[in-house]
């Protein structure tokens, strides 16, 4: 059995330990917030926080996980309470098709240094097609600071 | 008398799906859990050409433990109807391209069903294949009909000859483009399952659900209202799901059907990349003739494009290309012959721009070469020839209202400092201590609206707006939002037409149970022809309650009251439209002459960028663009998908090249298929221009794709004026620049 | 996603001393670390039915020391760790920088220097700063331990001279001398992150006041099967001033050492001549 924590909250999975994260995530799990876009850690869809930092689930086997803590989208807010940084995703249409904004979410939300020039090297293993990434940096650089982001 | 309603449109509401996605709610197509789903894999053809001999399973195999749908199994036809009837669903006997489905296995365990295909040997019989345009047209091995060729076209206008004998210079070039892979960042994938009373449904990542709908009633023989194909949020599309996804649901309902279980397919990046369409390669030829003060008199243009092994929509297009392929330019006497040629890769198909990517980029570099030959700026040759009001274009169109061309290219030369820039960079690179050349290019173009000619007649697309008698009401289209925002576009629409809030306001789900044919989400028609229909049916329920209670209700008591006296006791009151063909608009498809657009939209672009003098590294800093869309529904919208359809080009100018030996796609990873980052993308100053179409919503005219067609000839002129290298081919790569320094002997 | 989770044994030591012993008894399983690589295979299809040694438990060969000689790098020490490590920077600037350029944070969190180098691709951004840089690999196995030159340790495209049971336990880098030098660390890939590189270059040199090299070190990587020190050139230009003409013929050597190709990611005409090109300025600047 391996135990960690999701969004906070305690998991155990049974299942074989050579499973990938994401499909422990959403099959397992049923969160489904993160996406899979390649399979090769090229595109960053299946971002997620491991331990706070931004990590490619689709690179990592389950039994690496064993005591850690992941969290994913369905840790930021909900539809009906966008966290502040997805506000200024809406606000600043951040977000296009939106099956890469999960995994930019979990990146942008670790962020330090959010000037232009920053966003645009912090993000630049996420690949969305639709935006021209343009909006998206204007949504981190213009997310109130000072908050929980 | 109550004070006028505020405006709803022109300004840049919040998408209304953005919550959703911004969540992880929105539900795309492998997020729905189905209970008991069997996960399909595709067995795939290995050859380019030739004949399956044989397939044999591995005999110690578990065979029981799987389902296996072959092409025995298709109730009716095996083909996937689109504009022909060519492409088989699965491939019993004649092998047209690698990757060309035969058989759809299915496990509980998505691994186990690849596993499966492991263990399917198929033998085969070579024929010789052909590969590229040349070869095809020299008919080296004949695939098609009697010279390959699946759909060809002339367009004359004035003539040639005298317009050659006029001209004081003639200019000559060649240029071509390669495939382009669309790379929405979803992979394609469909669900299928058969309800009790014997329904197929689907439900899937794609752009036209009546395309599906229509494939699946003849692939399964079943009555129309026998199919069901619903759009589940879909993760990008660019073209790439026009039609492909009728392969898919039909594999999948195939399995369905021969299993009695629910099927999913899901693609993985790499089967995605090779086995689905791109955009269609192609070689341009340019022969212009000019007076000395750089009037255009004579325009010979000859376009080849590869179709790949089956005719998909090469033909449509191949159709758009040719009629952009004169660019905004006014031209007396005019001939252009086209034509789409069959080879033994993956067929190719819609990707934003359709055809006109490759055909406008020849024709703005052919426009900076004969500036050069002229020794004039392409910036005042384009402003001596481009399209205004009263132009006739080479199909004999008259350009009657909302021509932006002049206002797009003068706007956004202001804005970049074009001549100003010129002359810095000019001095920058003369001085041989600076680590990088500096170089800006421009480009012009112009991009038709809807379907070509009489396609919209045809269509005769249809969408409603409904009132439920709880108070709600709803959108019906079958137009998706494929992530450009099409169903925020329509509620700001219908809420301006009805003077309500667009939150009363919601858009159904793309269902084929629910929602009328809108025709397909392509051609940049969706605001402009659908956001039409809503308008106009719109205005009819706010006639309605006009009628019925005096005013438009304001909130949701207010439209439960009026819902309940104009539902009368139904469910819905449901306002439908369909288009009209505006009576002056005439075409001739056999003279290929006439109205071939209602409108066309427009747009200019500088592109700054540097070349590393050290590693020939391209680094574009700076994107400047003016379009003209007529009216921007939305601003921001319209803002986001011009920076997206720029960012697309300027990775197929400068990065995208599917590496293609043998009819296969070598690179179909995203490691190696490489698109632009965030760190590749340069600061974008976009302006709108607004000439409005007296047709559109609100002046509104298309949008979508005419982002893509202009930034290539820009990088390459930008290029140019950085190395004084021309490329007429693309992606132009720090290796091509390195080439050409060697060439030239010329030191660092 | 075709990897079988059902296929694939997983051995998961909980220290360095379980890690060797269990190496030992499966000699065939394949040492997992950050996985950056193998999962990529795996999720391809291409690694099912096999057994594995995941590394993630072992504590040991975490850390960054510091030594008297100079830094021990602990082989499971992330990328990010490397970019992020205030005496790394400082000490080796050069190695921080590449870790900082090995595809975006979601890999450099992930991906670890010793399994960076058991994966042995010699497209890896930060072999040349391991080489110019002298770095020694240290394995143990249930043999005992040993040291390899980090040039040594390599014999191929993806192979290294790592023998059956045999891990990676640290990188260890000698301080430099402490005088006075320039350095350079240039990646020059297919975009501007996310990138493999075409070439890679690292450089450390050594001058005199009037321009005489005492010595020359410079590596690249994508360039040759393993990453290359530019031997015919560094040797050249030992001992000789810094002219254009020395410059010039040590441009000529650097394709001594180097055997570059065409593939789907660049040429060999290109290549050699960008690596020239860095060559030549960091020589001339």
């Amino acid at each position: 059995m391996i135990s960690l924590t999701v969004n906070g909250k305690k998991r155990n999975y049974k299942g074989p330990p050579f499973k990938r994260l994401i499909d422990v995530l959403r099959e397992d799990f049923g969160l489904t917030g993160t996406k899979e876009g390649c399979g090769e850690g090229e595109c960053g869809a299946c971002t997620v926080l491991l331990d706070g930092k931004p990590a490619a689930s689709c690179l990592i086997p389950v039994c690496q996980v064993q005591g850690r803590k992941v969290e994913t989208v369905e840790g930021l807010g909900n539809p009906e309470r966008l966290n502040p940084l997805q506000k200024s995703f809406a606000e600043h249409a951040g977000v296009q098709c939106g099956f890469c904004t999960p995994g930019i979410l979990m990146t942008a939300s670790r962020m330090k240094k959010t000037d232009a020039e920053s966003v645009r090297i912090g993000l630049a293993g996420h690949l969305c097609r639709c935006t021209g990434y343009m909006h998206i940096v204007e949504s981190v650089t213009k997310t109130p600071k000072g908050r929980k982001r | 008398m109550a004070r006028p309603s505020p405006a709803k449109i022109g300004i840049g509401i919040v998408r209304t799906d953005a919550p959703q996605k911004l969540t992880g709610t929105a539900k795309y197509i492998d997020d729905y859990k189905i209970p008991g789903c069997l996960h399909a894999a595709t067995l795939r053809t290995t050859i380019a050409h030739g004949r399956i001999k044989k397939i044999t399973f591995d005999p110690a195999f578990p065979w029981h433990q799987f389902a296996i749908a072959r092409a025995a199994d298709i109730p009716g036809l095996n083909n996937v109807l689109f504009i022909e009837n060519d492409q088989p669903l699965l491939t019993e006997d004649k092998v047209m391209h690698p990757m060309q489905p035969i058989l759809i296995v299915g496990h509980q365990d998505r691994a186990q069903a690849y596993e499966a295909l492991k263990h399917i040997a198929v033998e085969y019989a070579e024929e010789n294949p052909v590969f590229s345009i040349k070869d095809s047209l020299a008919r080296r091995q004949l695939l098609r009909g009697e010279d390959n060729i699946f759909k060809k076209f002339l367009i004359e206008k004035g003539n040639l000859d005298d317009g050659f004998s006029q001209a004081d210079l003639i200019v000559e070039g060649e240029y071509k483009v390669p495939h382009q892979e669309q790379a929405y960042i979803e992979n394609h994938g469909i669900a299928a399952w058969v309800e009790n009373d014997g329904t197929i449904v689907v439900r899937g990542s794609l752009q036209c659900p009546y395309y599906v709908h229509k494939a699946l009633v003849k692939i399964f023989n079943r009555p129309p209202e026998k199919i069901r194909v619903i759009n589940a949020v879909t993760g990008g599309a660019f073209g790439g799901k026009e039609d492909y996804p009728s392969l898919i649901a039909g594999h999948a309902a195939l399995l369905a059907l021969k299993s009695g279980k629910p099927v999913k397919l899901i693609y993985d990046r790499a089967e995605d990349m090779a086995a689905t369409t791109k955009r269609h390669p192609a070689i341009i030829k340019h022969k212009t003739g000019v007076s000395k003060n750089g009037k255009l008199l004579a325009q010979d243009i000859t376009v080849f494009m590869d179709g790949g092994a089956f005719a998909t929509c090469s033909g449509v297009v191949l159709s758009r290309g040719t009629l952009h392929a004169t660019g905004p330019y006014e031209c007396p006497n005019v001939r252009v012959r086209s034509c789409v040629l069959a080879t033994n890769t993956p067929p190719n198909g819609a990707f934003r721009g359709f055809g006109v990517p490759q055909t406008i980029f020849a024709a703005e570099l052919q426009m900076e070469k004969i500036a050069a030959a002229l020794n004039l700026s392409s910036l005042e040759l384009r402003r001596r020839n481009s399209w205004k009001v009263g132009t006739i274009t080479s199909t004999g169109q008259e350009l009657k209202e909302s021509v932006g061309a002049s206002k797009c290219l003068e706007l956004c030369v202001k804005k970049a400092r074009y001549d100003k820039k010129r002359k810095e960079y000019a001095r920058w690179n003369a001085d041989p201590g600076k680590p990088t050349w500096k170089g800006i290019g421009l480009a012009l173009c112009h991009h038709g609206a809807g379907f070509t000619g009489s396609g919209e007649t045809i269509l005769a697309s249809r969408a409603a707006v409904s009132l439920l008698k709880d108070g709600r009401i709803k959108i019906l289209t079958a137009a998706t939002d494929i992530g450009q925002g099409a169903g925020t576009i329509f509620t700001q629409i219908a809420a301006q037409a009805l003077g309500m809030p667009a939150s009363l306001i919601q858009i159904e789900i793309p269902d084929t149970a629910l929602v009328p044919n809108s025709g397909p989400t392509v051609a940049s028609r969706t605001t402009m022809v659908i956001g039409r229909l809503i308008e106009r049916a719109a205005e009819q329920l706010k006639n309605e309650l006009m009628k019925s209670t005096g005013k438009v209700p304001q909130d949701r008591t207010a439209l439960k009251k009026a819902a309940r006296l104009l539902c009368d006791g139904r469910s819905a009151k449901r306002f439908e439209v369909q288009y009209e063909k505006p009576a002056d608009i005439t075409w001739d498809d056999d003279l290929y002459h006439g109205e071939a657009y209602g409108v066309f939209s427009y747009a200019a672009i500088a592109v700054s960028l540097e070349v590393d003098r050290l590693t020939y590294e391209i680094k574009v800093r700076k994107v400047t663009t003016a379009q003209d869309i007529g009216k921007a529904i939305n601003p921001t919208l319209a803002k986001g998908q011009i920076m997206g359809g720029t960012n697309q080009a300027l990775g197929y100018a400068l990065l995208e090249y599917a590496d293609f030996r043998g009819g296969w796609m070598r690179n179909s990873q995203f490691t190696n298929y490489v698109i632009p980052t965030f760190a590749d993308t340069p600061p974008m100053d976009v302006f709108l221009v607004e000439e409005p179409y007296s047709r559109g919503p609100y002046g509104a005219k298309g949008l979508g794709e005419m982002p893509m067609d202009l930034p290539a000839p820009a990088v390459v002129s930008a290029v140019h004026d950085a190395t004084s290298f021309w490329f007429n081919e693309i992606p132009v790569r720090p290796e091509h620049i390195c080439s050409e320094l060697i060439k030239a002997q010329r030191p660092l | 996603m075709r990897g079988a989770p059902l296929s694939m044994t997983v051995l998961r030591p909980q220290s360095a001393e379980e890690a060797v012993s269990l190496f030992a008894d499966n000699p065939s399983a394949k040492p997992l670390a950050g996985g950056t690589d193998y999962m990529v295979l795996w999720n391809m299809g291409g690694a099912n039915g096999q057994c594995l040694l995941d590394l993630s438990g072992v504590k040991e060969w975490r850390t960054i020391r510091k030594t008297a000689a100079g830094l021990s790098i602990g082989a499971l020490v992330t990328h990010a760790e490397l970019r992020d490590d205030p005496v790394l920077r400082r000490e080796f600037p050069l190695l921080a920088r590449a870790a900082a350029v090995v595809g975006a944070e979601q890999i450099q969190n992930r991906g670890t220097l010793g399994g960076n180098i058991a994966n042995a691709s010699p497209a890896a951004d930060t072999f040349p700063a391991l080489a110019v840089y002298e770095a020694t690999v240290k394995t143990v196995s249930r043999k005992g331990t040993r040291s390899l030159p980090l040039l040594q340790t390599f014999s191929g495209v993806k192979k290294t001279n790592l023998e059956p049971g045999e891990l990676i336990t640290a990188i260890d880098i000698p301080y430099l001398p402490k005088r006075p030098h320039r350095q350079l660390f240039r990646k020059v890939g297919t975009r501007a992150a996310m990138a493999i590189s075409k070439t890679v270059a690292a450089a450390l040199v050594w001058l005199e006041r009037d321009r005489t090299v005492c010595e020359l070190r410079f590596a690249l990587g994508s360039m040759a099967p393993t990453v290359r020190r530019l031997k015919a050139a560094e040797e050249f230009v030992k001992g000789k001033r810094l002219t254009a003409e020395v410059a010039a013929v040590a441009c000529e050597l650097l394709k001594n050492d180097v055997s570059p190709i065409d593939d789907i990611r660049s040429t060999a005409e290109y290549r050699l001549r960008v690596s020239r090109n860095l060559l030549s300025d960091f020589l001339l600047s």
